[in-house]
Order: structure tokens, then C-alpha cells, then sequence
């Protein structure tokens, strides 16, 4: 954490100093950048998140499968520190408008598109060891929470007990400077995959009976979400309880949350929370709770690869893991969320999550 | 019923001549319509032309006229620079079809069978009711005018005017027919006639004067290729008829010293050995040998292993003067040919040549047939030369397509040898003996891998120019972006960063493919996959 202490608008301005040096000596300029991919991650046993490596790559001009990207690096950068110094806050797609012009005499744009812009900008990250949001940079809000809980940001309190059907929108940038906390009394949080599920429980006022707070990232949560989730953990030690489809996309938005992902991997200290658990659904659940076979989906060809890959993962070694990924192999099916209210609408919230709860039935 | 005798039947039968057998069966000889009888005119006159020429060793200027008299009634003038023609044999050459120095000898030659000029004049008499006119000389300052027809019945010349006119020292001969015709510019046309000859003969130089205008076709080079010898003919390639033939015709006493003396490369102890396997006294006269007797050494002969002819015998353009003629007709971008080794099929020597021309002028893809210097238009899909053209895998050299390469191409194809195997009289096409197939093919993929290695050569270097521009591309936003993080004027790093692309230019090329660049490859492919808001 304290390599972010440094200011970022003096590392872009030592990054472009040196690369200025080395064009002025007619040296072919480079940027170091972390490797994010696969093969420079590891799991950090100790902490159980996922951490990035120590490898490297020099991102170089004179090399023509680099230039368009170098070109595309410092142009992101040059950007961000401009935002810096006029100190406001754009979000990545603007950043992407602001960027995208046509190359003096070509018929080429700096961006085609912001799937350009985007990753260029998490190297960018990655290299200064910063987030993204100190470089004053936005994202689409995704997300909602509610529950005993008052929100600080900015110049408003928000008491999330009181936000009627939809929820507190949890927005992009939820950094201590941003938003703090108050009067938090629930006991846990439940962090529900699917938003209409979310709105099930938020209408049962579940939070209410249960005391707790109920969050959802609609899919896979986004930084923000994930960023909300680290923070109630390690700030107000509440734990954490997971709620997805019983399927291989459900299990994999678990370990996100829980342990970062490979993308974002030099960021897992900060949107991990490895202490998260495993509520459900699982396939085993079938069972044990008497849902009829004819609500359970067939496994297809491509859940099939996508749960023996997981088997391997050193995140899924854990023997519970192992033994449900297993289940749900053998008995060939798996089990969306809404597939609860064949037992009843109110089943999730009445029998099945309290249950699990007081019992503590969770997967590590 | 009338029923007639043997003798009545008799009368009815009687030896139809040459020249009456080919007025009913014109096509054979390449007047099959108009447009390809003035074609085959031509044709007939400019190889006689060349043959004469070469044969004199003196560089070829023909001139070629075609002017139209009338609706599809032409005047055609062939003028030569040769030796001439003596006075004597010009009424049999023009006027008596099969005859001809060609056929009884055996040497690499355009015209073989002495048909092709009478021919012409059969044809403008039949078509025009008019004389072939024939102005030669030797070079005495007497030029000898004839006007001549051909008594279709007997086969003989009939000479309607035949004078001495006294003019400057030349030589040569200048025919004019006036025939039917039409005239085309199309793909088997006169003028892509011309053209091709002016390919494979680029040591002549050929004035055209159509009736769209003049053409010249300018000389090339001005040396000849090497004089093509006479050589005897082979055992393997003579069938029992001429074998015959030439046991009547030979002075040779003996049939030992006929087979070693009549032909190429049969010594004292194979003549015996051939002699002895057909049963016969290698001291018994030629004459006295029975039909019985021709066979069995017929058949002795395949038994036994011969010797090849020799191969020195023929003609090559070689590889300078196919580049050359390739290269002033058609102005390609890159050019290379290649002559194999003579070989022998059938017993006669024979030579593949290939070359190819590539991009430039050459749009569209095509090839060029030649035999013995003559270029074949008609018939093209049985000749041996397509067939070897489709056989071959065009995309492994880098070329589109699969029977015919889909690129600018000419492919040029010439086969010489003292007897070339034409499919027909009108010899348009080369037969498809397995050995030739197989020598055009070698001589085909020999030229094409080192086409190939031109075009790979390009693509690189127009790799290596993409890569320049990539780098000058992007060093105006750069230095923009750069201008904003250092506070250095933009103008000044753009300019840096182009000496140093400069500066650094030989180096770049050596350093493709680096560790760098793969770990960068990979980072690229994943770093989108996975979602993050």
C-alpha cells in the first residue's frame, strides 16, 4: 500500500523526462510496464489474494508491434496528468473522446475504440502503482447497496435503511477521501449476483429482519463494487457472504470478489476480501433443500471445460470446493437463483438464506 | 441392277495428287476461316523467312504488309532479307506441295514437311483465282519475278510470268499473295503472331504494316543462336515404313554398314548384336532383305540397348535471348528463364526452355507456347505445355490460383528438337510423350522458385518500408503527448524522434521477433477479456 503514497502526477513527469532523455540521445525510448496476464500472477498463500508478478515488459517505440500502443500510453498519460493539475474528474469514456482524433495524414484515429483506451489506461495503473480513480478517473456506476448503514460523500449523508426500492447506486470511486462510513449496525454483508434477486430481498426488507446490509454488482461487480465490499470488511469487520447461481460464471464472480482477479491482479490488496464466503447456491443444494429436478439446467459442453479448468485453479483446491465443483459435474446440471422460488416466492428469504446462515453452511 | 466388274470398279480409282487432296481438306492445314487463313499465310512466310535467314547466319529484317482490296479480300506481302532463292527451285517451292530440303533432313528447322508456303499460294489461287507473285534475288543485282499457280491435278507449278529485272544489289525474297481473309486483332491474331515471334526471335527485327497501322517490332540483340546441326536419325525413332524406305535408298552394301552408317550412334559390335538377334548375315545387302527380315530387326531393335542420340545437335535460344525477347516486348517488372538439358524421346534429341516474366506492363496472367521458335495460338488445351502448366501447384511459389497462377504472369514455354511431336498437320499443339510433360514441369518449377524468391524479397522490403512508415506515423502524437508531460515543444521531439528512427534504422531491421515483443503480444490477447467496470 505505500507504494501508492507516491504522487502519481510526479511519476508521470519522471516517466516522460526519462523517455524525452533517451529520444534526445537518439536511444529507442521504452516503458516498463507489469506483465497482467496469466502468466505473471500468483496466489499469495498468506494473504489469499491474488498477487501480479515481477515481470516486466519494456513497451518500445522502435518495435512496430509496440509503437501505436506507446504512442496510445503516453497520450493516456499526458491526459491524466492535465486532469490532475486542473483538478477534476472525467470518467474513461470521456478520457476516450478527449483522445480520439485522426492521425495527421493517415486515415488512422489515435483510438478506434475504447476497448483501446481502457486497458491502455490499467497499464498505465499497473506502472505508477496508483489507482486509477487518484488519477481523477471515472467509471460507469454498477451496483447497489442497502441496509442499516449511513454513506458520507461529499456534502451528503446518505441513510441507506431509506432508499425505497432501488438502493444507494455505489458509484465509481469510493476511496476514504470520497465516501466514509457511519452508524453501521448490521451484523454481516450479503453480496447477491443477481439484481433481481437483490430487489426480492430489498422488498422482504430482509435487511431489516436479518440486520444486515444487501449489495449487488449486477454480474460481475465492477472496481467500485468490489472496492465497497474490501472496504465494509476491513473497516467495520463485517463478514462477508456471497450469493450466486450454482454454475461455473457464479463460482467465478465468488472468487473475484474474494480474491481479485488476474486483469487487476496489482490491485487485489485493495479490492480483494479474501475472508469472503460461499453462501450458494450450490448443487448440492438440490438435495438438501428438496428442489424439484425439473428447475436444474442440463450442463452444457462449454460448463463442462469451464468446471474441469476450475478444479485446477489453486483458489478451488480447498476440498469443499473440489467436492461441489465435482457434484455438479456428476450430476450434470446446475442452478440459477430464481430456481428457489419454485419452492415458494418468499423461500429464499424466509428458509433458505436464514438457514444457511445461523447453521454457518458456507463453502470457504 | 447393274453390277459392275472388278474392271469398271477399277477404272473409277485413281491416285488422287497432294494438292487436290488438301483443296478438299483445307483445314488441315490451318485455313479452317478467314480469320486464321491470314494468320497461317503469315505464319508460313515469316518462319520460311527466319529458317532461310538463320540459315545464311544474317540478322532478320522482315517486313509484313496486310492491306485490304476489298470486303474480306486481302493483299499479303512478305519481305525477307535471306540468301534468296535460285532460280531453278522457285517454281517447285511455291509451286508443288511436299516439296522441300526439310523433310529428308534432320535438323532443328520451323517448317519440316514442305507443305506450309505451297500451301499458301493453293489457297489464295482457290480463294482469289490469282498468281502468287515471287520477286527474289541472290545478290547478283538480277531479281527474278515470277507469277505462279499450282496445277491442282498434277501437283505441279504452272508458271504464268517469269522475268529478269535488272535492279539494286539485294537479297532475300518478297512474296505477295492476294487471298481471302479477315482481318482481327484478338488473342490468335496476326499481331499477337508477330508479337510472339518477336519474343522468341528477338535477334529479328519485324516491321508489320496493318491495316491499322504500323507496328515495329525492334531487333533485341544482334547475335543468332548457335547454328542447329544435321544429325542422323535414331533407331528408336524410325517405324518400319521409313526403315523400309531407307534400306532401298542406301549405298551402303551391307546391312552392318547400313544400320552404322544411315544411323546416329550405332557402332560395329550393336549392329552385329541387332543383326544376329533378327537372324540375318550382318554381310547381307540392304535390297535383298525380305519384309519378314525389316520386322524381325524391328523388333530386334527395341530388344537392344541403344545409345541416346547426341544432344548438341539442336538449337537453343538459351536463357539471354528468352530474357531479352521477354523483356522488349513486354516490359515486366522482373524476368528470368531457363534452358534444360537437351534429352531425347522417342529417340529424337529434344530441349525444354521456360521463362517468365513478371508484373511491369504484364497485367493479366498468360502463357506462350513455341516450337522451335514458333509460336502455337490454336489448339492450346491439348498440348503438352498447358497440361504441364496446370499440373503444377502455382501457390507453392507464391503465386494465387491452382491450374493457371492468378497473378501478372507471362509464362514462356519453348520446346526445340529436329522433330517436334505435333498433334496434327496444322501444328498447333505439342503431343503429350510423359518425358516432355515431365521436363516442362522441371523447367516450369525451376522458374518459379526463383520467381518466388524475387517476391519474397519484395514483400520484405515493402515490410521494411511499412515499418518506416509505422514509426513516422505515430511520432507527431507523441510528441505532443510528450510535450504535455516535459513541457518540451512538440515540434522539437518530433523531430528528434525522426533522426532517431534514422540513426537507429539498421539496427531495427536486425532485431525482429525479440522477447519484448512476445510477452507484449500475449498482454494484448487477454488483457480485454476479462470484465472490469
Amino acid at each position: 500500500m505505500e507504494r501508492a503514497k507516491t504522487d502519481p502526477k510526479q511519476t508521470l513527469n519522471i516517466m516522460g523526462n526519462s523517455i524525452l532523455k533517451d529520444i534526445n540521445s537518439m536511444k529507442n525510448p521504452g516503458i516498463v510496464l507489469p506483465i497482467r496476464t496469466l502468466s505473471n500472477v500468483f496466489f499469495d498463500e498468506k494473504h489469499r489474494i491474488i498477487r501480479l508478478g515481477d515481470k516486466i515488459s519494456r513497451r518500445t517505440y522502435l518495435n512496430v508491434a509496440h509503437t501505436r500502443k506507446f504512442m496510445q500510453t503516453l497520450l493516456v498519460a499526458a491526459e491524466c496528468k492535465k486532469i490532475m493539475q486542473q483538478n477534476v474528474s472525467t470518467s474513461i469514456r470521456d478520457m476516450y473522446y478527449i483522445l480520439k482524433r485522426t492521425i495527421k495524414n493517415t486515415n488512422e484515429n489515435t483510438f478506434e475504440d475504447q476497448n483501446e483506451s481502457d486497458p491502455v489506461l490499467e497499464d498505465l495503473e499497473a506502472a505508477l502503482n496508483t489507482l486509477r480513480e487518484k488519477l481523477h478517473l471515472k467509471a460507469d456506476r454498477k451496483g447497489y447497496i442497502a441496509g442499516p448503514i449511513k454513506i458520507v460523500d461529499g456534502e451528503d449523508t446518505i441513510d441507506c435503511t431509506r432508499m425505497g426500492s432501488s438502493g444507494w447506486a455505489i458509484p465509481s470511486n469510493v476511496e476514504p477521501e470520497v465516501i466514509q462510513f457511519r452508524d453501521c449496525t448490521a451484523d454481516y454483508v450479503l453480496v447477491i449476483e443477481k439484481d433481481a434477486v437483490w430487489q426480492r430481498l430489498n422488498e422482504d426488507k430482509f435487511w431489516k429482519k436479518h440486520n444486515c446490509l444487501i449489495l449487488t454488482g449486477k454480474g460481475q461487480p465492477a472496481r467500485g463494487c468490489r472496492r465497497m465490499i474490501n472496504r465494509l470488511h476491513n473497516e467495520l469487520k463485517l463478514p462477508v457472504y456471497v450469493l450466486t447461481d450454482a454454475d461455473a460464471w457464479g463460482y467465478y464472480i465468488y472468487s473475484v470478489i474474494k480474491q481479485g482477479s488476474i486483469n487487476l491482479s496489482f490491485l487485489s490488496d485493495r479490492l480483494g476480501t479474501p475472508d469472503a464466503k460461499f453462501i450458494g447456491l450450490t448443487t448440492q443444494d438440490v438435495q438438501q433443500f428438496n428442489i424439484p429436478k425439473n428447475v436444474t439446467i442440463k450442463l452444457n459442453e462449454g460448463d463442462k471445460k469451464r468446471a474441469n479448468e476450475m478444479l485446477n485453479y489453486v483458489w478451488f483446491k480447498p476440498k469443499e470446493w473440489q467436492h461441489e465443483i465435482k457434484h455438479m459435474l456428476q450430476a450434470g446440471h446446475k442452478l440459477e437463483l430464481e430456481a428457489l422460488s419454485s419452492k415458494g416466492i418468499r423461500f429464499i428469504s424466509e428458509k433458505y438464506l436464514p438457514q444457511k446462515i445461523q447453521n454457518k453452511e458456507f463453502l470457504p | 441392277m447393274v453390277v459392275k466388274t472388278a474392271h469398271e470398279m477399277a477404272k473409277e480409282h485413281r491416285a488422287i495428287s497432294i494438292s487436290e487432296f488438301f483443296e478438299k481438306n483445307r483445314h488441315l492445314l490451318g485455313y479452317d476461316n478467314k480469320i486464321k487463313a491470314l494468320l497461317t499465310i503469315i505464319k508460313e512466310a515469316v518462319d520460311n523467312a527466319l529458317d532461310a535467314t538463320e540459315e545464311a547466319r544474317v540478322l532478320p529484317d522482315i517486313y509484313v504488309k496486310i492491306e485490304e482490296l476489298e470486303k474480306e479480300k486481302y493483299k499479303i506481302v512478305i519481305r525477307d532479307n535471306g540468301p534468296g532463292i535460285v532460280k531453278k527451285q522457285v517454281a517447285n517451292i511455291f509451286g508443288k506441295l511436299l516439296y522441300g530440303s526439310k523433310f529428308h533432313k534432320l535438323r532443328q528447322s520451323r517448317g519440316q514437311q514442305g507443305i506450309g508456303i505451297s500451301g499458301c499460294v493453293l489457297y489464295s489461287q482457290l480463294t482469289s483465282g490469282q498468281p502468287t507473285q515471287i520477286l527474289t534475288s541472290t545478290g547478283d543485282g538480277k531479281t527474278h519475278k515470277y507469277r505462279i499457280k499450282i496445277d491442282v491435278k498434277h501437283n505441279e507449278p504452272m508458271i504464268e510470268e517469269s522475268q529478269v529485272i535488272k535492279t539494286d544489289k539485294w537479297h532475300g525474297v518478297q512474296v505477295t499473295f492476294v487471298a481471302e481473309g479477315l482481318y482481327r486483332e484478338h488473342k490468335q491474331s496476326v499481331i499477337e503472331y508477330l508479337k510472339q515471334v518477336a519474343i522468341s526471335n528477338p535477334y529479328a527485327n519485324i516491321v508489320f504494316d496493318s491495316p491499322t497501322g504500323k507496328v515495329e517490332f525492334s531487333r533485341g540483340v544482334q547475335v543468332l543462336p548457335k547454328e542447329p546441326d544435321e544429325i542422323k536419325p535414331h533407331l528408336y525413332g524410325v517405324e518400319i515404313g521409313i526403315l523400309t524406305r531407307m534400306l532401298h535408298d542406301t549405298k551402303a552394301r551391307t546391312i552392318q554398314t547400313f544400320l552404322t552408317s544411315e544411323f546416329s550412334r550405332i557402332g560395329s559390335l550393336t549392329a552385329k548384336k541387332i543383326c544376329e538377334d533378327a537372324k540375318i548375315d550382318p554381310r547381307t545387302s540392304p535390297r535383298k532383305l525380305t519384309e519378314e527380315d525389316v520386322k524381325n530387326i524391328s523388333y530386334a531393335v527395341k530388344e537392344t540397348k541403344l545409345t541416346k542420340p547426341p544432344t548438341d545437335c539442336l538449337s537453343p535460344l538459351g536463357n539471354e535471348l528468352i530474357k531479352n525477347g521477354l523483356k522488349k516486348e513486354l516490359n515486366p517488372e522482373w524476368v528470368d528463364a531457363i534452358s534444360r538439358p537437351p534429352t531425347v524421346y522417342r529417340g529424337w534429341p529434344f530441349q525444354i526452355e521456360v521463362g517468365i516474366a513478371y508484373g511491369g506492363s504484364v497485367a493479366e496472367p498468360s502463357f506462350m507456347r513455341f516450337a522451335n521458335k514458333v509460336p502455337l495460338l490454336y489448339q492450346a488445351g491439348d498440348c503438352a505445355i498447358t497440361k504441364s502448366i496446370t499440373k503444377i501447384d502455382w501457390r507453392r511459389y507464391g503465386l494465387q490460383g491452382s491450374k493457371f497462377p492468378e497473378a501478372p504472369v507471362v509464362i514462356f514455354v519453348h520446346l526445340c528438337s529436329v522433330w517436334v511431336p505435333f498433334t496434327s498437320e496444322s501444328k498447333e499443339s505439342i503431343a503429350s510423350y510423359p518425358v516432355i510433360i515431365k521436363e516442362i514441369k522441371l523447367g516450369l518449377q525451376d522458374c518459379a522458385r526463383k520467381l518466388s524468391l524475387y517476391l519474397s524479397g519484395v514483400r520484405k522490403a515493402q515490410m521494411i518500408a511499412e515499418k518506416k512508415r509505422i514509426f513516422e506515423r505515430y511520432a507527431g502524437e507523441t510528441a505532443v503527448a510528450l510535450e504535455e508531460l516535459t513541457g518540451s515543444p512538440s515540434k522539437q521531439i518530433e523531430e528528434n524522434i525522426l533522426k532517431m528512427v534514422e540513426k537507429r534504422w539498421g539496427e531495427i531491421n536486425g532485431e525482429e521477433d525479440t522477447e519484448e515483443q512476445r510477452g507484449e503480444g500475449q498482454d494484448r490477447s487477454q488483457a480485454n477479456t476479462e470484465h472490469n467496470g
